[in-house]
């Protein structure tokens, strides 16, 4: 039979890439001086399996590798080596290492890091050290039968003489002497007598026991090795020796085996026993009445096998083909497939068959010849029927893109691990919500601010552990993910117990860099805001970790860019708490609808602050045209949006409308508008497939009426307005 | 031929819808037809060119309109129940695109021989005239074949004398090589 | 036709193993671990069990060990994946009721002619 195991491959790659996120996060749960057994089991098995399905799929680097890590596992897992924290090191640098080979491997690139060698090293010489059992295990037995005739080889010999007396107990572990006469028979001319059974008294006769004891005579040149693989799985419980020789049956022994059978066989029936002892009986009775005929036995055994090799061939070349097409494929599909649960799937079926049914319904009014009362009334109670089932469709469509959050999660215990060894900081990691689904896109977009945040707080927040224990608290920080749903949106909180934001370096700071006033004095939490401008860090130096040029400026944008938003709160010697804000998904906003002349937009709910009307004493205008406005203590630039965006508005002066107060980069930012109308969700449709990108706007969708509307991007209208900072115009 | 080298030559026929606008005819391969609707209001789109009359809800996707008479920079008509919108599928930038034109009139369908089309000669950097794929002569009516992708994705098109002249320029030089 | 119940975590062993036991005309059912390989067990009657050893929920040898109990699959043949390195898994298997074992890494060939043994 030709497999292509190649077909195997991409499975196996992800199954291992699993199985190595596994071991990953096991590790980093792992408790090294009291390892829970489940624990370390679990990383065994992850290892185990790449190593089994490695060997398998004949990558050979993978398998050598695992298999080192395997046996260090086994040796822990067994109590027979201890775990420290050296073979947890090593352990977490193994599985960077393979993630590396198989990814290699599924991008069909070479692999020699250096590190491979270095690992191994490692590796063996851990396994090397102190009790451990290391390569001294004896190797297996050769045999159990010692008595090999190895020094009569020079005579004639073209036979074996096995001497095979059952274990009582073979036929309850599914073995079948039968069988294994059979495969004998594939090696050569068999003769099978059987030795007259020590059966018990009737009363201790169990009909599920073997009582046998077969003599063979198999002519064959094979070696003995190759027969002692038909016993292999009896050997230790059946006695069973082995005897090279050339002739001469052992006659007495078969004649006197006759009637013994015969009672056996009596017995089994009566007994109602199995139908496999019955076979096992008749077979046996053919051969002692004379030696079996070979070629009469073996035929029906090549017999039934002949079917099956034949089902095999038309099979074949499908497989292949399709393993080329998975290989061509393959690529693409990595980063832009999604994992669904078939129980997700299966809702969607559900929906679309009501779906159809309505569909069939309405239909059926549609083709009336008039519309009555009575019709009228089911064309209602279908179209509400259609609506109900249309929002259920949408959302469960919605649900196929929701992922857990534990997939962004689930990097931090290594680098809430890593860079906290690399600081000398003591800290614990707390996952919390990690079921909490988002939309894929969405979860892809947020790891890299929540990266930077954690970062954040382990570089600037938690205090060296001599620090903290100065102040009272716990040697060990504790830094807290959690994440939940709130009211269509899901919230991302970073926590930390750490210093707190220190008010006085980010105020002197901001001075340095002229953000703030020489004089001006602001409320602690605007201060905290102030780390949220563009080019600012505290750190003292830059350091490896945050000070790479990504400001928390960056963070902020990327939420916004998600249509989210990001808070901060922080108190002087307990700690910081950063709550993100995003939509579940990017598809679907909720959006504020307004009107600029006859023209119908869509602002996102999320950056509104408010909207109000303004009376002229509290408007100015700026020699180079802008208009600010001032809204309790700030001064707000005011963009005339039907001017940016070059067409008609019923207000064209700030007096006449209403301004709509909107968050852009935390800078509040009024728009001029002649009306607010509904709030709605709005799927969002993308301008850029068939169009260009318009600056100041983010996207399109389609209102109820079936028309276009189009979605402001506050930031970039700021930018088509040509407003730089509005605090420049303020002072 | 070697210089009149426009488009790879296909063999066989091809299908062309022709449209009427200003009174020249011109064709587009219908293979790039999706379908043809009346003018409907759109959604203006905020600092766009003349000819980008906005955008519509084309069951579900997002379409531009485009006034081809405007973009040659003729005056466009006025829009009316009999206005029509001819939704083209074209590639730009290696992305196909869907987008409605606004024509004068749909006149017909027919089909040429690839070797009945008259390729524009090349004018250099005169102008960019690769947006016209060549002439043919409809039962006795000069149809100018578009090459659409060309059309829609060229910013730049010849004002409308300097487009006749080009035509005519065409015409007869494709008369003289013929002759 | 010869129904085959194939139990392993590993989905790729898991397809390996059943693509070529379709292959050869086997009707193949597949289950990821011990617990669900029990289940679908009683729900008809399989003429061979190969399961991996290390599963997580329920690992081999305990399937083995409970199908054992089963009336129907008290004489049935029952296989276990093992490796190499797996010297006692093979006795634990042995006491449990496994009828025998495939070393891994296997072909195709080797667990068709395996499976082609015990099933005669």
């Amino acid at each position: 039979m030709d497999i292509d195991l190649s077909q195997f491959s991409q499975v196996f790659f992800e199954e291992s890439i699993e199985g190595l996120a596994a071991m990953e996060s096991e590790l980093l749960k792992l408790d090294v001086d009291a390892p829970d057994p489940e624990t370390i089991n679990t990383i065994f098995r992850a290892a185990h399996s790449i190593k089994g399905g490695s060997a398998t799929f004949g990558f050979m680097a993978v398998a050598n590798y695992t298999h080192l890590l395997e046996t260090l596992l086994d040796e822990i897992r067994d109590g027979r080596r201890r775990m420290t924290p050296d073979h947890v090191d090593m352990l977490l640098h193994s599985v960077d290492l393979l993630r590396g080979m198989i990814d290699s491997l599924m991008n069909k690139s070479e692999f020699n890091d250096p590190k491979l060698p270095q690992l191994e090293q490692r590796l063996a010489q851990a396994l090397a050290s102190n009790n451990a059992p290391e390569t001294s295990q004896p190797e297996p037995a050769e045999s159990s039968a010692a008595p090999v005739a190895s020094d009569a080889d020079s005579a004639i010999e073209d036979c074996w003489y096995i001497d095979f007396k059952a274990g009582f107990d073979i036929m309850r572990c599914g073995n079948d002497p039968l069988l294994m006469f059979a495969e004998l028979e594939a090696k050569g001319e068999v003769q099978v007598s059987l030795l007259p059974p020590q059966f018990p008294a009737w009363d201790d006769f169990d009909p599920e026991g073997c009582y046998l004891h077969w003599q063979l005579k198999v002519i064959t040149d094979a070696p003995q090795k190759s027969l002692q693989e038909v016993f292999e799985w009896v050997e230790d419980e059946c006695e069973i020796s082995y005897q090279r020789g050339c002739s001469t049956v052992t006659g007495e022994a078969l004649q006197a085996a006759d009637d013994t059978v015969d009672t056996q066989v009596g017995a089994i029936s009566q007994a109602g026993a199995v139908s496999q002892a019955a076979v096992l009986g008749q077979s046996i009775s053919q051969s002692t009445s004379q030696s079996v005929n070979q070629s009469q036995a073996a035929t029906p055994i090549a017999g039934s096998s002949l079917p099956t090799a034949t089902a095999v061939t038309p099979i074949e070349k499908a497989p292949q083909a399709q393993a080329a097409k998975q290989a061509a494929s393959a690529k693409n599909a990595e980063s832009s497939s999604i994992r669904v649960s078939t129980e997700k799937i299966d809702m969607l079926i559900n929906m679309v068959g009501e779906l159809v049914i309505t569909q069939a319904m309405l239909g059926q009014i549609g083709q009336q010849e008039e519309i009555n009362q009575e019709s009228l009334l089911l064309l209602q109670q279908g179209l509400e029927q259609l609506a109900s089932h249309t929002r259920d469709l949408q959302e469960s469509v919605m649900q196929i893109r929701m992922l857990p959050i534990s997939f962004a999660f689930n990097r931090f215990p290594r680098l809430v691990r890593d860079i906290g060894q690399q600081l000398g900081k003591k800290v614990e990691l707390v996952l919390k919500g990690e079921d909490t689904e988002l939309d894929k896109t969405v979860l892809e977009k947020i790891v890299d601010p929540m990266v930077h945040l954690v970062r954040n707080s382990l570089d600037h927040g938690l205090e060296l552990p001599e620090a903290r224990l100065a102040r009272g608290k716990s040697e060990t920080g504790t830094i807290t993910l959690n994440a939940f749903h709130q009211g269509g949106c899901i919230v991302i909180e970073i926590v930390d117990d750490g210093a707190g934001l220190n008010t006085e370096k980010i105020l002197m700071k901001a001075r340095q860099k002229g953000l703030v006033g020489p004089d001006e004095e602001l409320p602690e939490e605007s201060i905290h805001q102030l780390i949220f401008k563009p080019g600012f860090s505290t750190a003292d130096t830059v350091s490896d970790l945050s000070g790479r040029g990504v400001g928390m400026d960056v963070v902020k944008r990327n939420i916004h860019e998600l249509n989210g938003t990001i808070e901060l709160r922080s108190e002087a010697g307990k700690g910081s708490r950063f709550t993100i804000r995003l939509p579940l998904t990017l598809a679907i906003l909720d959006g504020q609808l307004i009107r600029i002349g006859k023209h119908i937009y869509v602002v996102p709910l999320v950056s509104i602050y408010e909207s109000l009307q303004v009376p002229s004493n509290r408007i100015n205008k700026l020699s180079d045209g802008h208009e600010l406005i001032r809204l309790r203590d700030e001064y707000l630039p005011v963009i005339k949006v039907f001017r940016e965006f070059n067409h008609d508005a019923d207000a064209k002066e700030i007096k006449d409308g209403l301004v709509m107060v909107v968050d852009n980069n935390n800078e509040k930012t009024g728009l001029l508008v002649d009306e607010l109308l509904a709030q709605q969700q709005v799927v969002i449709k993308s301008l850029e497939d068939n169009y260009t990108r318009i600056p100041g706007i983010s996207g399109a969708t389609i209102l109820g009426d079936g028309t276009v509307a189009l979605i402001i991007d506050v930031a970039g209208l700021v930018n088509l307005a040509g407003i730089s900072n509005s605090k420049e115009h303020a002072a | 031929m070697a210089d009149m080298s426009l488009e790879d030559a296909k063999h066989g026929q091809q299908q062309f819808l022709s449209f009427i606008m200003a009174n020249e005819e011109y064709g587009v391969d219908i293979l790039s037809v999706q379908e043809i609707r009346g003018w409907e209001p759109t959604t203006v789109l905020p600092n766009a060119p003349d000819y980008v009359k906005g955008v519509i809800n084309l069951r579900g996707t997002i379409v531009p309109i485009i006034d081809l008479r405007q973009k040659f920079g003729i005056k466009s008509l006025e829009y009316g129940t009999t206005t029509v919108v001819i939704v083209v599928k074209v590639t730009m930038e290696d992305a196909q695109k869907i987008i409605g034109i606004v024509v004068d009139a749909v006149s017909d369908v027919f089909s040429i021989e690839e070797d009945e089309i008259r390729r524009a000669p090349d004018f250099g950097h005169e102008t960019d005239l690769r947006f016209i794929k060549g002439l043919a002569n409809v039962q006795d009516k000069m149809v100018i074949l578009l090459e659409i992708n060309r059309l829609l994705g060229s910013a730049i098109l010849p004002d409308p004398d300097t487009l006749s002249r080009i035509l005519d320029n065409i015409d007869q030089q494709s008369q003289a090589l013929s002759a | 036709m010869k129904k085959i119940l194939a139990v392993d975590d590993s989905a790729s062993m898991r397809q390996m193993v059943g693509f070529t036991l379709k292959t050869a005309g086997f009707d193949v059912t597949e289950a990821c671990n011990g617990d669900e390989a029990l289940k679908v067990a009683q729900t008809g009657q399989f003429d061979l069990v190969i399961s991996d050893v290390n599963m997580p929920v329920m690992d081999g040898i305990t399937l083995i060990r409970n199908l054992r109990t089963l009336p129907a699959y008290k004489f049935t043949p029952l296989l276990m994946l093992t490796t190499e390195s797996g010297g006692d898994k093979k006795q634990e298997g042995r006491a449990a009721g496994a009828t025998g074992w495939i070393v891994k890494p296997f072909n195709p060939e080797q667990l068709l002619a395996t499976v082609r043994k015990v099933l005669g």
